[in-house]
């Protein structure tokens, strides 16, 4: 189990910069999740420090030791591709001990560390089997305990759920999490699926367009976005323009138009200046009420709804108030409202993030 | 009728151009060779039509044939195994390269676009007694007279390598392209060096390549004529020269027949050899 550190990070393709100046620190045995749109340099970061790719610029450091120049088979890494790749022409039980190989193992132990490694992602009888005779979601557990048995430093996830099918992902991300608290290992887990992110992470990473938009926990990347970028991608926010009139208390005082003056919590409008800002409104967070009900507490609007995108236990809705289009996801509350009704839109000021910017 | 029954006559449709010339052309030619084989040529000179089994009696125990036949399969085992040191480097370097593969595969065909036996004559104009290579070892005065370099075995082999070596090439290509790389970095990662990597990943999963291309350049390079003939000296002759000289030359077409046969039945047991060894390689799922 190690630490990991990238240190000024920088990847060039050509003239295609992939990733610019990364920094970052995951302390040892945290399971951080690299959360981006494709192309964000999620993937990119994760086969540097697996050694797959060298860094343009910077230094890559793992327990503390820089590892640029170490060759991928001396890092000790465990990784699990999004397409498993198990070995077609060896057994589970080859597979599982490959590499065990190249460590200096007694023969004796082999065959029992692969059998622990089996029964920890709970397939302890498929050993003699060949990979193309079990399902992906358990090729994709043998590829996990491949990983694992060689006790790696740090192991690496690239997108191992997104080839599974939704109900078999939910499943393995429970899985996935319960074996990495169990054995503890520092564990770095790209994927573009906010909601895999949000369940699985001690810390999220989100970058966009190569760069680290934000680092936190999935309370803070949730609740306090740092950027307009990471409120859009982690759930949908309704994004407004308005102005930031400064300090009172513990609030930050940001006017819109369409809500007026909101109170925004000063722990979730850092950086924010007097002058231009947004407010970002989480679309969970705009309920939708009857006329005349009661809003103590909230601040309103008047609206109607326009679109109605019914999902079962929720319903997303796009209203209109004045000349402004919003989203607001509800749960549904025996039956959403139909198009063209005259709702009042409330939320709570402490629910709202601000941003600075024009 | 129904779905299930247009659905299975189609293949039989777009099949039927195809067998009908492989019936025509390959199968009804091979069975007249195989009457042919028992006729016999009378002291006139004539065929005489019927059962006889002289020509198989001679194409069998005549310790001529014999030797020639099996000079040929060393002749066409070398030459694969040449072919295949040669060719998987090659393979894997355009398998593995980025962005140019199309380039370098067409550089590959190329040679295809000329005849055959031109590429195989131009061999004369590089070691025959005033071809490149002794004009250039004499003006540079490493011998003083030009060494007679063609006509052997070693160049019957040369030119074969020369014609074949593609068909290697392009059949190693196709199954390195089709491996994962992703395997490679998984073994890569869990301790392997890349030559570990190579032999415990790519090479295995690269074997039914390697094997066909194997088959390939055996199989073409055991039956032909055209190389030993232009390259080779007297005593160089391969299988097929014995049959042409029988049919063309000698216009005894009982013999040639008979001997063809021959030379097919056993390319034919060698390829039903491999493929049972194949099958066992498939299950085995290659060395690892």
């Amino acid at each position: 189990m190690s630490s990991v550190t990238l240190k000024n990070i920088v990847k060039r393709f050509g003239t295609f910069t992939a990733v610019h100046q990364a920094n970052l620190e995951i302390p040892e045995g945290d399971f951080v999740t690299l959360l981006g749109p494709s192309g964000c340099g999620k993937t990119t970061n994760l086969r540097m420090i697996a050694g797959l790719l060298d860094p343009t610029e910077g230094e890559i450091q793992i327990g503390g030791k820089r590892v640029n120049d170490i060759p991928i088979h001396k890092r000790n890494l465990g990784i699990v591709f999004q397409n498993y790749a198990l070995f077609p022409h060896k057994t589970v039980a080859e597979n599982v001990a490959f590499g065990l190989k190249y460590r200096d193992v007694p023969k004796s132990e082999v065959a029992s560390r692969v059998q622990a490694a089996l029964d920890l992602v709970q397939l302890p009888d498929v050993g003699d089997r060949y990979p193309k005779a079990l399902s992906g979601g358990q090729q994709q557990r043998i590829a996990l305990a491949r990983a694992i048995v060689i006790e790696p430093d740090v192991l690496l996830l690239d997108e191992p759920l997104s080839a599974l099918d939704a109900n078999l992902r939910e499943d393995m991300r429970v899985e996935l999490k319960r074996i990495q608290s169990k054995i503890g290992v520092t564990t770095v887990f790209v994927t573009h699926d906010q909601s895999e992110a949000l369940a699985m992470s001690d810390k999220i990473v989100v970058m966009s367009a190569g760069r680290i938009e934000q680092v936190g926990t999935p309370e803070e990347v949730y609740n306090a976005p740092a950027s307009e970028f990471v409120a859009n991608f982690l759930g949908a926010s309704n994004i407004l323009q308005g102005t930031c009139l400064g300090k009172s208390g513990s609030d930050v005082a940001v006017e819109t138009s369409l809500f007026g003056t909101v109170p925004v919590p000063a722990s979730k409008a850092s950086g924010l200046d007097n002058g231009p800002a947004k407010l970002v409104l989480r679309s969970e967070k705009l309920t939708l009420l009857p006329p005349g009900a009661d809003t103590t507490g909230m601040i309103t609007a008047p609206a109607t709804v326009e679109t109605v995108d019914y999902q079962g236990q929720t319903v997303r809705y796009f209203i209109r108030t004045g000349d402004t289009q919003l989203q607001a996801i509800n749960l549904i509350d025996e039956r959403p409202f139909p198009e063209g009704t005259e709702v009042t839109a409330a939320f709570r000021a402490k629910d709202c993030a601000a941003l600075p910017g024009a | 009728m129904s779905v299930e029954a247009r659905e299975a006559r189609q293949p039989w449709i777009l099949l039927s151009p195809a067998l009908t010339a492989v019936a025509l052309f390959l199968f009804v030619p091979l069975l007249f060779i195989l009457v042919y084989s028992f006729w016999l040529r009378t002291a006139t000179g004539a065929d005489q039509a019927g059962f006889y089994l002289d020509n198989w009696r001679e194409a069998l125990t005549d310790t001529f044939y014999r030797d020639i036949l099996f000079s040929t399969l060393r002749i066409a085992a070398i030459t694969t195994l040449v072919c295949a040191l040669m060719g998987y480097p090659a393979a894997y370097f355009i398998a593995r390269s980025k962005g140019n593969k199309a380039i370098l595969l067409l550089m590959l065909m190329l040679p295809f676009w000329i005849s055959y036996i031109i590429r195989t004559m131009s061999w004369i104009n590089i070691l025959g007694v005033s071809g490149a290579l002794n004009t250039f070892l004499l003006w540079i005065g490493i011998i003083t007279d030009p060494i007679q370099m063609l006509y052997n075995e070693t160049t019957v082999i040369l030119g074969l390598v020369h014609f074949l070596l593609p068909f290697m090439v392009l059949n190693v290509f196709v199954s390195l392209e089709g491996i994962d790389t992703n395997l490679e970095d998984a073994a890569n990662s869990l301790g392997a060096t890349r030559w570990e990597t190579f032999l415990q990943v790519t090479l295995p999963l690269s074997l039914p390549g390697l094997a066909a291309g194997g088959l390939l350049c055996f199989v073409l390079g055991a039956g032909t004529y055209i190389t030993p003939l232009v390259l080779g000296g007297p005593r160089d002759a391969m299988f097929a020269n014995l049959v042409f000289e029988a049919i063309i030359t000698q216009l005894n077409w009982p013999l040639g027949s008979a001997l063809s046969l021959m030379l097919l039945a056993v390319l034919g047991v060698l390829v039903m050899i491999y493929n049972r060894y194949l099958g066992m390689a498939q299950l085995m799922k290659g060395l690892g």
